[in-house]
Parts: C-alpha cells; sequence; structure tokens
C-alpha cells in the first residue's frame, strides 16, 4: 500500500529543469531514501512534495487525495511534515515551547499539546534540555529539534532534508537510532541524504536522482550495484 | 509575590481619582492608559507575531472618525462609536491586510506607513463626510471632570491586558510566535500563517480604533493631521513599546509611563519646538543599541548595571 504516489512531476524555474518527470512511490511504513550528486533536484523535489513550490507538472497523491498545488500548512494538515536541510529552529523559543507550538496543531487543549510535546522530546531525547532557548542548541540537537518539531504535528509520512549532515559520530549513531524508532512507531519515513553509510543501512529502498531525473529505484543492494548510479557518482568509466 | 502585581496595580490606579489630583495630572493618566491601550495593540501585532507596523495611526484614526461621524452626520452620542468602532475598524483592518499582509519584513513595515497615509489624505479630502482639514468638534462633551473618563479608559486597559494576557498563553498566541520566528518553518508546522496574521492584524486594529474612539469623546476635537499622524500616532506607539519592551505584558504600560512623561517634559520647554522629535529620536536609538529587549525586556540587564541582584556568572 503506497502512502505517497509521486507521478510524473516536473519543476521548472525558467527554462531550468530542476525536477523533470519523476515518479515512485513510497510504501506504508517503510524509509525511502533519496540520493543523488549535488544539484540533482532533491530538495526541490522536497519543496514541490511539501508545498513550498507548485509543481509545473505532474501529480502528487496522499492517503488517496491529490495534493499538488496545496499550501504546505494544508499538507501538513494532511499527515505530511518535513525538516529543514538548513535547520531553522524557532529562535528566541525554548526547545519545548518550540514544540508546543507545532504540538497546537493536532491538541485540542494546551494540557494535550503539552503532553505531545513532552512525549516527542522525550522520544528524541531532548527532554533534559527542555528549558533551554533554540538559539543556543548544538547542530546536532538542533537537527533533532528539527525532527521533533516536525514529529509533533502528529505525521503520517516524515519527509527528513538531510538530517544527519554535519554530525560527529556519536550525535549520527542517535540520530539513526532515532529514525529507526521512527519507523517503528509506524510512521513512514521519506529522508534526503549525502551519507552514503547511513542511508545504504537505514533505507528499504532507494531513488536515485540526477540532473532532475529519476535513474534507479531499488534496494540498497541493488543500488551500490547499479551501473547508472555508479556513472553518475563517479564519472563514466 | 509577582503574581499580586496586577491585582496591586489596578487598586493604585481605581483609587487613583480619589487623591486628589489636579485635572492636568489627571489629564496625564487618562493619556497614559490609552497610549498603553495602544501599544498593547500594536505588541499584539508586531511584538508577539513580528509584522511590524508603522501605520497604526489608520486605526486610530478610523477608530476616532467612527465616533465623530455618528455624532457629526447621524447626531448620536459618539459613545455609541466605541462598540462601532470594533465593527468598522475590523472591517478596515481585514481589507488593509488582504493588501500588506502579502509583504514580509521591511516590505510590510512600508505598507502599512503607506495605509495610514493613505487614511489621512483620505480625511482631507473627503470633506462631505469628515469635514475635511476643519475636523470635527463636539458642542459638549458629555462630562467636564476627568473621572469617568478615567474609568473609562482605565476599563479598556484593563480589559486588554486581561484579553493579551489570554490570547499570548494560548495556542493563537504560539502561532503568532511562530511565524514572527520564520515564517516559512510555521507554515511546513502546519501553521495557516495568512489567516493567523490577519487575526493578529484585525485583533489589534479593533484594540487601537477603540482608543480612537475614546480620543473623540474624550478630546472632543480631531482633525485629520491628528488622528492619522505619522509621528504623533503611529512611530510613537513604536516608540512606546519598544522602550518598555517589545512582546513582554506590561512593556506597552512601561513605555507609555516614560514617553507620555518625556512628551510633556518636552513640551514644557516652549523653546525646543520641532527639536522634541530629535530627543525621541536619540531615545530610539539609544534604547536599541543598549536595551534591544526594552525596559521590562532587559531588566535584569539594568539591574546589574546599576550593581543590583544577582550577578551571573
Amino acid at each position: 500500500m503506497s502512502i505517497l504516489q509521486v507521478k510524473e512531476v516536473s519543476k521548472f524555474f525558467g527554462g531550468l529543469a530542476a525536477v523533470s518527470g519523476v515518479s515512485f512511490d513510497v510504501n506504508e511504513n517503510e524509509i525511502l531514501g533519496i540520493i543523488g550528486p549535488n544539484g540533482a533536484g532533491k530538495t526541490t523535489l522536497f519543496n514541490v512534495i511539501n508545498g513550498f513550490y507548485k509543481p509545473s507538472k505532474g501529480e502528487i497523491i496522499l492517503n488517496g487525495k491529490s495534493i499538488g498545488g496545496k499550501k504546505p500548512h494544508e499538507i501538513c494538515k494532511a499527515g505530511m511534515a518535513r525538516t529543514f536541510q538548513i535547520v531553522r529552529p524557532l529562535r528566541r523559543l525554548s526547545v519545548f515551547d518550540n514544540v508546543l507550538a507545532s504540538a497546537f496543531l493536532r491538541a485540542k487543549s494546551k494540557a494535550e499539546a503539552e503532553e505531545i510535546a513532552t512525549e516527542v522530546l522525550k522520544f528524541t531525547d531532548l527532554y533534559e534540555d527542555r528549558d533551554i532557548l533554540s538559539k543556543g542548541l548544538p547542530l546536532g540537537k538542533r537537527k533533532r529539534l528539527e525532527i521533533a518539531r516536525a514529529l509533533a504535528t502528529r505525521p503520517k509520512l516524515l519527509l527528513l532534508d538531510e538530517s544527519f549532515a554535519g554530525l560527529n559520530p556519536a550525535e549520527l549513531d542517535k540520530s539513526i537510532e532515532i529514525i529507526r524508532n521512527i519507523k517503528k512507531s509506524g510512521i513512514t519515513v521519506m529522508i534526503i541524504e549525502h551519507h552514503m553509510k547511513v542511508i545504504m543501512s537505514i533505507s528499504d529502498r532507494i531513488v536515485v536522482l540526477t540532473y532532475g531525473q529519476k535513474i534507479a529505484e531499488g534496494t540498497p543492494d541493488e543500488i551500490r550495484h547499479n551501473q547508472q548510479v555508479i556513472e553518475a557518482y563517479l564519472g563514466e568509466a | 509575590m509577582k503574581k499580586y502585581y496586577p491585582f496591586i496595580t489596578l487598586a493604585l490606579l481605581l483609587v487613583l481619582p480619589m487623591l486628589g489630583f489636579s485635572t492636568y495630572v489627571m489629564h496625564i493618566f487618562i493619556l497614559l492608559l490609552m497610549w498603553a491601550t495602544i501599544g498593547m495593540a500594536w505588541n499584539l501585532l508586531s511584538g508577539y507575531c513580528g509584522q511590524v507596523s508603522f501605520g497604526h495611526a489608520a486605526f486610530f484614526g478610523i477608530g476616532a472618525y467612527t465616533a465623530g461621524i455618528l455624532y457629526s452626520k447621524a447626531g448620536v452620542s459618539p459613545w455609541f462609536g466605541l462598540p462601532l468602532s470594533v465593527f468598522v475598524v475590523g472591517v478596515f483592518a481585514f481589507i488593509i491586510g488582504l493588501i500588506v499582509l502579502r509583504l514580509r519584513g521591511p516590505f510590510f513595515a512600508l505598507a502599512t506607513l503607506a495605509s495610514g497615509e493613505v487614511f489621512r489624505v483620505s480625511a482631507e479630502n473627503m470633506e462631505w463626510l469628515t469635514s475635511g482639514t476643519l475636523g470635527i468638534m463636539l458642542q459638549k462633551r458629555l462630562w467636564v471632570s476627568k473621572e469617568p473618563y478615567y474609568y473609562i479608559i482605565l476599563a479598556i486597559a484593563v480589559t486588554t491586558f486581561i484579553l493579551m494576557k489570554y490570547l499570548v498563553a494560548s495556542k493563537l498566541g504560539y502561532f503568532f510566535v511562530a511565524i514572527r520566528e520564520d515564517q516559512d518553518a510555521a507554515e511546513s508546522m502546519g501553521i495557516n500563517t495568512t489567516l493567523y496574521k490577519t487575526i493578529a492584524l484585525v485583533v489589534s486594529g479593533m484594540i487601537t480604533g477603540v482608543a480612537g474612539a475614546f480620543y473623540m469623546n474624550y478630546m472632543g476635537y480631531i482633525d485629520p493631521h491628528i488622528v492619522f499622524a505619522l509621528h504623533d500616532v503611529s512611530i510613537i506607539t513604536i516608540m512606546i513599546v519598544m522602550v518598555g519592551g517589545v512582546a513582554t505584558q506590561w512593556g506597552p504600560f512601561v513605555g507609555a509611563v516614560i514617553m507620555v512623561m518625556l512628551q510633556e517634559a518636552v513640551r514644557s520647554i516652549g523653546s525646543l519646538g520641532a527639536l522634541h522629535q530629535a530627543i525621541f529620536g536619540l531615545l530610539l536609538i539609544f534604547i536599541i543599541i543598549f536595551l534591544p529587549n526594552g525596559i521590562v525586556g532587559d531588566f535584569r540587564k539594568i539591574k546589574r548595571f546599576f550593581g543590583l541582584g544577582r550577578v551571573r556568572a
């Protein structure tokens, strides 16, 4: 059963096709990795799926409903949350208030929102830091705060944009564990990542983009041995 | 102890007219409460929601003219302007919002500044409705003594204070602050930023409008230059909150005390003339550099400067 269907989606900026004719499905409760060299259109694809950009062509279906061209907040309400590659904490708010603000989306009362925020913070191991202003957090925790904030909206599908970039090995392990736990809790994850080791070990399936086009799709093993993928990364032999 | 501050302040304010102050001092207190109310309104939109408005004179003026036109054209007591201005300013704020809320940051600020000026020029020229630059004058104010006016504006200010306290702690407050801190992130957290910015603008405008309607009743005379003034209304509003403390509950009160007193002090020095604008400008620069969070927001900093309170390592 697929939770998200991307059908022939293209995004043009002027004459430049940042994403062209990309199609793939995200199955329920899997971790789908999206990889590709720099400038392959991964983040643009996220921005289109998430509603920041309107798709120039094609259709995006979330849980059987078309969401192409809807606004990000509507898409978030429909059950898709995202994080940003460049972290965007609400700087002058405490860690707890950051998460609380997004927990209000589903909560009927403040008490309920506080409950959700507490639970999510414990889940992402940020509960100890709940009273710190978010601008004072180190990068690793800020990346986790992004995930916590997204989780507090109770998504069915979570889009992670380079949640591992710039982390030290200890933080890396922590984040991998959290993402595995997210999957265990029944949330589907779609993740953009440059860190090959991480993405190969964590993903159930991988989609490879280059120059805005999908060149391969399959299990990590299939991708590792795909000739086109190797060429895209290493240049032609 | 801190919990009781609002009640102590309220008790003091309630008995204040019985202490036998002169009418001039009572006048100052009335202005002070009126500016604190406008400051709180501005603080909601610009302090909490981060949409910095340079055009609150538009709402103040529309509120004042709602009361004034009721009196001059319909022959009704201008006091009905208070409830009516909530509605009228609400509609205008909504329409202004449709235009200006499409813009962000400095562009929003400039658009609000322009909207204030648009209303001033319109009020000057729509003589059939507003009597133009002649203004609107009440034949007779309802009361001669200051006390009734004082209690009315006190009621308005206290209501606004409670409303703000409630709003800021609610879901709306969190959404406003999220929008201030990062609009795109807020949007991706499922917050309908356009809707909540409109709510902040309309509520802020309504409160400012009520203060404007009160001004008409209290002063008994308005003209476009007074109530739609850029420097004497829009800018002063910003200064009050900046000096007192942006996005703080007490900031607008503290700021109003300082600004109203300063204005009166400066006015009493006759030879200063238009130079008083320069003094406000210098004050603003000082605040931005040394107390960017205002007196309330940077209170700990001030205490430390004077060697009071705990010094934190």
